[in-house]
Formats: C-alpha cells, sequence, structure tokens
C-alpha cells in the first residue's frame, strides 16, 4: 500500500540559512507520525512545505500519489488536507460556532447542516458551551481547540497538528490524548509537531526527529529516542541553554 | 462522548439557527420601516423628500462599500468609479440610442462588474494597502478619461434628454419627488436585503473568515483572492444601481461630481461612523450625514461645503475614541452572542 502522504528530498532556504533540508519522510493510513525537535529545527517550516503556504526550493509532496508540491493553500485543502497553526488563527470576530462552520462549509452550502456539523465538532473538541462567545474572547487553549474542531469540520483525510499541547494546562493534557486517539480510531490519519515527549510517545506511531533543518532520525518512538543523534540534539540544547 | 455533552449538543442543535434579535428591536425595525413606506405622505415638502431620497441612495452606496470592506476586509477609495459607470450606462444608453434605463440600470451594473474584475484581479492579490492605493489612484484616472472623453460629452458631461410620455418607462417624474421616492426606498431595500442574504450564506461567511485571517481562510480550502474579487464585484454592481438611480434623479452628468474622490470618502466615513461590517451601520452613517450635510449647507450657504467636512471629522473623532467598531457594533454583538440587552 503506498503512503497518503510521501515527502522526498523537501529543502527550504531563507539566503544562507536552511530552515529544511532534503527531508523525507511518508505517512501511512491511518497512522499517526510525530514530529520532534528543539526550537527553530524547522518543524512549523515544513508543514508550511507541505501544505502550501511556502513554496520548497527542492523536493516533492506526494498525497496518495499525486504531486501537490506548490500548490495553493486552498487547493491542498480542497484535497482533505486539513492544520492548524502553532501562531493560532482563528476569526476573532467570528462567534466559536461560526468559526467552525466556515470548516464544515468545505462540503456543504446549507447553513443548517453546517452548523449541526460545526456543534458535532465543537463536542468532540468539548469546546460546546463557548459556541455563542466570540473567538477573541478564548483562552490559548481554548483557541487550539477551536482550531482543531475547525480543520476537523471540513472532515479532512489528513490532519496536520502543530503544538496542540503547547501552552495547555497540564490538566488538560490527558483530554488531549484521548481526542487525538478517538481521532485515529476513526481512521483519520494525523502528522503532529509534539514539545511533550511523554505525549508523543504515548501517541506516535512512528516519529521523525528534525535537528537544524535536518531530519535525524525517522522510525518507531523507543528506537528514535535511542539514537544517538536524538540524544545528542536534546542534551545539546541543554548545554547550550545552561 | 459523555451524557452531559450529549444533551448539551442535543440543546445547541435545538437554538434557531440564527439568534433572534430582542423584541424591541424588532418592534423598532417594523415602526421605522411603517415610517419609511408612508414618508412622503407625512412630509410632503419637496426638501424633506429630497432628504430622504438622499439618505436612501447614500444608504446604499454606503453599503455597497461595507460590502468590499466590512465583509472581506478590502478597503477601497475608489467607489466613485462604479457610481459614475451607472450614471453613464443608463444616460448614453438613452440619450443615445433611446435604450430605457431599466435597460441602462443592468448595462450599468454588469459593467461595473466587470471593471471591478480588471481592478481586483491584479490589486487584490496583494496584502496590505496597494488595494486602497490602487482604487484611490485608478478612482482619479477614470475621472480624467471622462473629462476628456468627447463621446460622453468631455468636461461638460450630458444631459438625460427630457421625456415626458410613459415616466415609469423612462424613468423621469417631472411633477413630483414621491415616484423617485419609492424607486430610491426599493433599491436600497433590495440592497439591503441582498446583503442580509449575503452575510447568511456560505460566502458571506467565507468572506468574513478571510477578512480576520487569510491563512486561516486558506488553511480550510478559501480561495483568497477570487473571493475577494467576488466580493468587490458585487459591492461595484450595488454602487452602480445608485448611479443609475441618481442620474435619473438629477438629469445631469457632471464627471466632476460623479467621479470624485468626495463620494468614494463619504461612503467610507458613513460606513465606518455606523459600523463597518454591521448590516444596519451603513444605514444609520447615512442617515446622520446626509442631513448634517445638507442642514450645513442651507444654514452656512456656499461656505457649508467645508463646515460639512469639518462636523463629519469631529463625528468620525467621536466614533474612534467611545466606540472604533461603529455606533451599531453593539448592539449586532449582542445579538449574535444571544444575550439580552440589559
Amino acid at each position: 500500500m503506498s503512503p497518503l502522504l510521501d515527502v522526498s528530498g523537501l529543502t527550504k532556504r531563507y539566503g544562507g540559512l536552511t530552515a529544511n533540508a532534503d527531508i523525507v519522510f511518508d505517512v501511512n493510513e491511518g497512522e499517526i507520525v510525530g514530529i520532534i525537535g528543539p526550537n527553530g529545527a524547522g518543524k512549523s517550516t515544513l508543514f508550511d512545505l507541505i501544505t502550501g503556504f511556502q513554496q520548497p526550493d527542492a523536493g516533492c509532496v506526494l498525497l496518495d500519489g499525486r504531486d501537490i508540491t506548490g500548490l495553493r493553500p486552498d487547493r491542498i485543502s480542497r484535497l482533505g488536507v486539513a492544520r492548524t497553526f502553532q501562531k493560532l488563527k482563528p476569526f476573532l470576530d467570528l462567534t466559536v460556532t461560526e468559526n467552525v462552520i466556515v470548516g464544515a462549509l468545505a462540503h456543504t452550502s446549507d447553513m443548517k447542516t453546517a452548523r449541526d456539523r460545526a456543534l458535532e465538532s465543537l463536542a468532540f473538541v468539548n469546546l460546546l458551551e463557548k459556541r455563542n462567545n466570540f473567538a477573541r474572547e478564548l483562552s490559548t487553549g481554548q483557541r487550539k481547540r477551536l482550531e482543531l474542531a475547525r480543520g476537523l469540520a471540513m472532515s479532512p483525510r489528513l490532519i496536520l497538528m502543530d503544538e496542540v499541547t503547547g501552552g495547555v494546562d497540564q490538566r488538560s493534557i490527558a483530554g488531549l490524548i484521548a481526542l487525538v486517539l478517538e481521532l485515529k480510531q476513526r481512521g483519520l490519519t494525523i502528522v503532529m509537531i509534539e514539545h511533550n515527549m511523554q505525549v508523543i510517545m504515548r501517541l506516535a506511531d512512528r516519529i521523525l526527529a528534525l535537528h537544524a533543518g535536518r531530519p535525524i532520525a525517522f522510525g518507531a518512538p523507543e528506537q528514535v529516542r535511542s539514537e544517538p543523534a536524538v540524544v545528542d540534539a536534546y542534551l545539546g540544547t541543554v548545554t547550550d541553554a545552561a | 462522548m459523555s451524557g452531559s455533552r450529549t444533551d448539551m449538543l442535543k440543546t445547541a442543535r435545538a437554538e434557531p439557527l440564527w439568534p433572534r434579535p430582542p423584541l424591541w428591536v424588532s418592534a423598532l425595525g417594523a415602526a421605522a420601516l411603517a415610517l419609511l413606506i408612508a414618508y412622503p405622505f407625512i412630509f410632503t415638502t419637496s426638501f424633506s423628500q429630497h432628504l430622504m431620497i438622499l439618505i436612501l441612495l447614500y444608504a446604499l452606496m454606503a453599503q455597497s462599500w461595507n460590502v468590499v470592506a466590512g465583509l472581506s476586509g478590502q478597503i477601497s477609495l475608489g467607489q466613485a468609479i462604479f457610481f459614475g459607470i451607472g450614471a453613464y450606462s443608463s444616460t448614453v444608453l438613452f440619450a443615445k440610442y433611446g435604450v430605457t434605463p431599466w435597460v441602462g440600470l443592468m448595462v450599468g451594473m454588469l459593467l461595473s462588474a466587470l471593471a471591478a474584475v480588471a481592478i481586483g484581479v491584479p490589486t487584490l492579490r496583494l496584502r496590505g494597502h496597494y488595494f486602497a492605493i490602487a482604487t484611490l489612484l485608478i478612482g482619479s484616472s477614470v475621472q480624467i478619461v471622462f473629462q476628456r472623453w468627447d463621446w460622453v460629452g468631455a468636461a461638460s458631461g450630458l444631459y438625460v434628454p427630457i421625456e415626458r410620455a410613459s415616466p415609469w418607462f423612462y424613468l423621469q417624474f417631472h411633477t413630483s419627488k414621491v415616484p423617485y421616492y419609492y424607486l430610491a426606498l426599493g433599491a436600497a431595500a433590495g440592497g439591503y436585503l441582498a446583503v442580509w442574504k449575503l452575510r447568511r450564506s456560505r460566502l458571506g461567511f467565507r468572506l468574513q473568515a478571510l477578512r480576520d485571517e487569510p491563512d486561516g481562510a486558506a488553511s480550510l480550502g478559501i480561495a483568497i483572492a477570487r473571493h475577494k474579487v467576488l466580493a468587490f464585484m458585487i459591492s461595484a454592481a450595488m454602487m452602480s444601481v445608485a448611479g443609475t438611480f441618481y442620474a435619473q434623479y438629477v438629469l445631469v452628468l457632471d464627471p466632476e461630481r460623479l467621479f470624485s474622490a468626495e463620494i468614494s470618502i463619504i461612503v467610507l466615513l458613513m460606513t465606518v461612523l455606523g459600523g463597518s461590517g454591521t448590516l444596519w451601520g451603513p444605514a444609520l452613517g447615512a442617515a446622520i450625514l446626509v442631513p448634517l450635510s445638507e442642514y450645513s449647507r442651507i444654514w452656512f450657504g456656499g461656505t457649508g461645503r467645508t463646515i460639512d467636512l469639518i462636523l463629519y471629522g469631529i463625528l468620525i473623532l467621536l466614533v474612534c475614541m467611545w466606540r472604533p467598531s461603529g455606533i451599531l457594533s453593539l448592539l449586532e454583538e449582542r445579538i449574535r452572542r444571544r444575550t439580552e440587552m440589559p
């Protein structure tokens, strides 16, 4: 079976800085792939390259065997790829329900259908009680769940989640883990950037580790964790900070 | 999913799709509508009818700016282009070919929408203030073209030929302002109804999404540039309708006035004052600024033209300090939040 997402040789340079260098990984249908790496490793850039928000200098992205490299973000989205942003992008002047309706409108133009789909999505991320608030009134953690609900409402095949547990209080993390596992059970394919090692070890089927824009390991979680290059990258950051 | 969450989902689904305004708002709306319909029989002087005709036309023009700026977030400073196209389309067709202004109205809408595509396609893909600058400059260029274009009367403009037979066919009424009043009311009502529908449609939601956060909108499959151009086309067609009716009302086309930057700016001021992005804000803004302008012209004579701009300035300052999102935004927000007014 060919992978749902197949990334090869993906490279992005900003002048002399290489944000992504020759990145290769693949994601099978129904799988959770985690992306880890210290700050500045190029994780969010990789998401931008896959979803069309930035153009790669080299390499290619295949979705279900189809070349989507360099397509416009909205076209990639319409092929069934949802994403959340590290720097959150809620529609601040719309209510929570209205935000998610915009996602649900991807497949229907009937407002009642879209509203009901949006409410289901909000119930799923446990944000229903805020449905009539404006997005600008939500906390960071709530905004993250809102963005997730918005993406889920368009019934994607693949979702790219950028640090859903970042900035979220410890108590909510167990709920988020359960949520991701339920999505997987429903057959959704997930790529997630995650800083919390415990969370990613628990959730991911495979992990891609990046360091300074380069892939340093890709494989099963235990295997990646014991990889000397990964240990170096993480310990190296700690030493730098000390 | 837990039981309480299922219950809450049931409650949420049972809520009406669109929040109902509080009773006093509906009552006020009904009273306003009744007053508008009866207005020419209550206020029988030519001036009071003239004033209301202008308010209604400007309410339509301000709403047209509200569609492109309030809904899709693109600041147009060239709305006068479409006002002029609307006026010239019907007048040229009637004066040169005897075509009824009703057809001219539709031709004007079509030409304005096409002009919006021609202006919007290259400029609306740029982010930032390029669109505002481009529309401002294209607006003055179009004015100069019409002032030099002999076929349409160049700087001296055109007259709508007087036609006393079949007034509803030729859209000319020489004995009374009342038919003009109802035409203006009909045009404004049609425009507001269309925008009311638009705001509740998929397109309306998508425009508001890309206004707030273009990247977020693109990540949900919305083609940003195409939607901005669509909003601009709708806005242009609305403005054109006001242009045609205005031409039939004054019967004189002066490119200096029709394509003036003042018209482009005044529709912006009205909308910002009343509440940009709200449905009724543009109408409220027109209802405040048109009388202000007309009365200052009466009280201060010819010099009133500058006085009204000073008053506009003061009003805008007050709104910026007190409520930057406009007078009406508070009310609409409360309705969408589904809470009662205090």
